[in-house]
């Protein structure tokens, strides 16, 4: 049963990728656009004037935040807009009906949201190339770190659409929870500018370790510590990821 | 092969809001069977179908199809089934080929596998043309000849369809009841709801009338029909304005100058009516059923049942 489970999280899998590569309009080339107008604005023309920001150029300290962002913001849009749509349209259906452990249909929507947030974070990082010579110092935190945030958000993202009931439920959260949280979870600052109240305040903000991790991956520099981060990170992810396969469980959302 | 295709037991639905939409619905549908589920507007036909395909969740009862529990079994029993939902739900950016060959990829099949499956179905329901274009594109009738499609592409030993011809014209409803008649002809077990009663009437073997959550009838449709004792019938004649006769009783209605209505009793035979007749100068052209037979005995066991 272990073949076809595989086979059917291999069809969702290719239905999701399918879906993000046939509106790439809608889906790849915004990030690549948007991300482009953050590095010739806060790179190049805001960056140059404020100089070095631990200890390297401005541009180079907000390259790894950005690429984060982009993934964050793709890996969560992709399941939420995709799954929503299957509620809405009614073809999850297709799933519910059919053989496939909950668990399955999980990975499937998390490995879809998770493989257009890696995409993106890819094409932005090509992008960045253009504007600065980008360091490595570990790749195996790069990946890590950029594998378990989009896993996070990509679940995060489930959750949302479970949920929603209208579109507009599905822009909420990354509206008034994930822009804020991804803008001051120090992509373009060090939180050591911030007053100690608001350093201890920027610590509850689960986006500021997976940015700092990530930097660390480039720079070798991070204001947190990263096995903090690490195990914050996957904290997040063994209870978002069980509180999704329970809402499946019950037919939250998708079963009366 | 078991038996029985579909067993329900006790089964019971207690919607959140307290509306006890099924009130412990026992069912066997025998295997090659073509079973008409019929129930007015709110009777539990879509919420027992729901159960059955998983879309809906029992508050209590048991659900085995081919003998395997669908709590318990749950990859055999689903499996085993097929179903054609009454309201399109495939995703309208998708196109056939896609919708159909990912439907397998669901049940397991991998796509190099079930590829010849998915063209002989697309070829069999008249979508082949249409299989790499988007499925909105597609007409009413072709949506629904889709969703059959998709239903079967794992060959499904049970298929459900619900209100498979709402919305069709006549003379596509026709070729997708030949098609299904082949389909049970061939062995799949078929339970059907409609609302139209001579589909039931041309299609299946045995009816179950669901009304209120409940079954209030379960019997092969020749023992349904007996049950109906009398039938109406329509006759167009010559203008005629003289006295009606009487027959066995029953009296002769005229509807206007050229039509009459009679009631007929099953035991009365028509002959001596149109003895009647002759002796009484009516000249008839043609006849009729006033309704389906089987949509009077609808009618009037969901009435009893009030």
């Amino acid at each position: 049963m272990v073949r076809e489970n595989l086979v059917a999280l291999q069809s969702i899998l290719t239905k999701e990728v399918g879906r993000y590569f046939r509106i790439w309009v809608q889906t790849l080339l915004p990030p690549a656009i948007t991300m482009s107008l953050y590095f010739v604005i806060f790179g190049n023309l805001i960056g140059s004037r404020i100089g070095e920001m631990g200890g390297v150029s401005y541009m180079a300290y907000i390259t790894p935040g950005i690429i984060m962002m982009a993934v964050i913001t793709n890996s969560y849009s992709n399941v939420v807009s995709s799954f929503f749509s299957a509620k809405f349209q009614r073809h999850i259906e297709e799933l519910l009906v059919a053989p496939v452990p909950n668990i399955y249909i999980l990975i499937g929507y998390v490995g879809g949201g998770m493989s257009r947030g890696l995409l993106t974070g890819a094409i932005v990082t090509a992008i960045s190339l253009f504007f600065v010579d980008l360091e490595v110092h570990s790749y195996g935190v790069i990946f890590a770190v950029v594998l378990l945030t989009s896993t996070l958000f990509s679940t995060a993202g489930l959750i949302n659409a479970v949920f929603a009931k209208k579109f507009d439920d599905i822009s909420i959260v990354p509206t008034f929870v994930l822009t804020p949280l991804t803008y001051l979870g120090g992509v373009f600052y060090t939180i050591t500018l911030l007053p100690e109240f608001w350093q201890k305040v920027s610590l509850a903000n689960p986006v500021l370790y997976m940015v700092n991790a990530f930097r660390y991956g480039f720079l070798g520099q991070s204001d947190i510590d990263l096995t903090t981060a690490f195990i914050i990170i996957s904290a997040f992810i063994v209870v978002l990821f069980s509180f999704a396969l329970y809402l499946l469980n019950t037919g939250k959302g998708l079963k009366s | 092969m078991n038996k029985t295709a579909l067993k329900l037991t006790g089964l019971r639905k207690i919607y959140a809001n307290g509306f006890e939409a099924l009130k412990g619905i026992d069912l066997e549908v025998e295997s090659g069977d073509f079973l008409a589920l019929l129930g007015p507007n709110g009777a539990g036909k879509s919420t027992t179908i729901g159960i059955v395909s998983s879309l809906v969740n029992k508050s209590e009862g048991q659900v085995t199809i081919f003998g395997y529990d669908l709590d318990k079994e749950t990859f055999n029993a689903k499996s085993s089934l097929g179903l054609v939902p009454q309201e399109f739900n495939f995703s309208q950016f998708e196109t056939p080929w896609q919708i159909v060959i990912n439907q397998a990829g669901y049940y397991g099949i991998p796509r190099n596998q079930a590829a010849a499956r998915v063209e002989q179905l697309l070829k069999q329901l008249g979508l082949w043309e249409k299989r790499d274009g988007p499925s909105r594109n597609l007409s009413g009738g072709m949506k629904r000849r889709l969703m059959i499609a998709r239903a079967l592409v794992h060959d499904p030993k049970l298929l459900i369809l619900d209100e498979p011809t709402a919305g069709v014209d006549i003379e596509l409803r026709r070729s997708m009841w030949e098609f299904l008649t082949e389909l049970n002809e061939q062995g799949t077990t078929i339970v059907l709801t409609t609302h139209y009663l001579e589909e039931a009437e041309s299609l299946c073997r045995n009816i179950a009338i669901i009304d209120q959550g409940r079954i209030v009838e379960n019997t092969s449709k020749k023992a349904l029909l007996a049950k109906l004792d009398m039938e109406t019938f329509i006759f167009d004649i010559e203008p005629y304005q003289g006295a009606l006769p009487d027959y066995c009783g029953q009296p002769v209605r005229q509807l206007d100058e050229v039509t009459l209505e009679v009631d007929i009793l099953r035991h009365d035979t028509l002959n001596d009516l149109f003895v009647r007749f002759k002796e009484s100068g009516i000249t008839v052209l043609s006849m009729r059923n006033k309704a389906n037979r089987l949509e009077e005995l609808f009618v009037r066991l969901v009435e009893s049942n009030d």
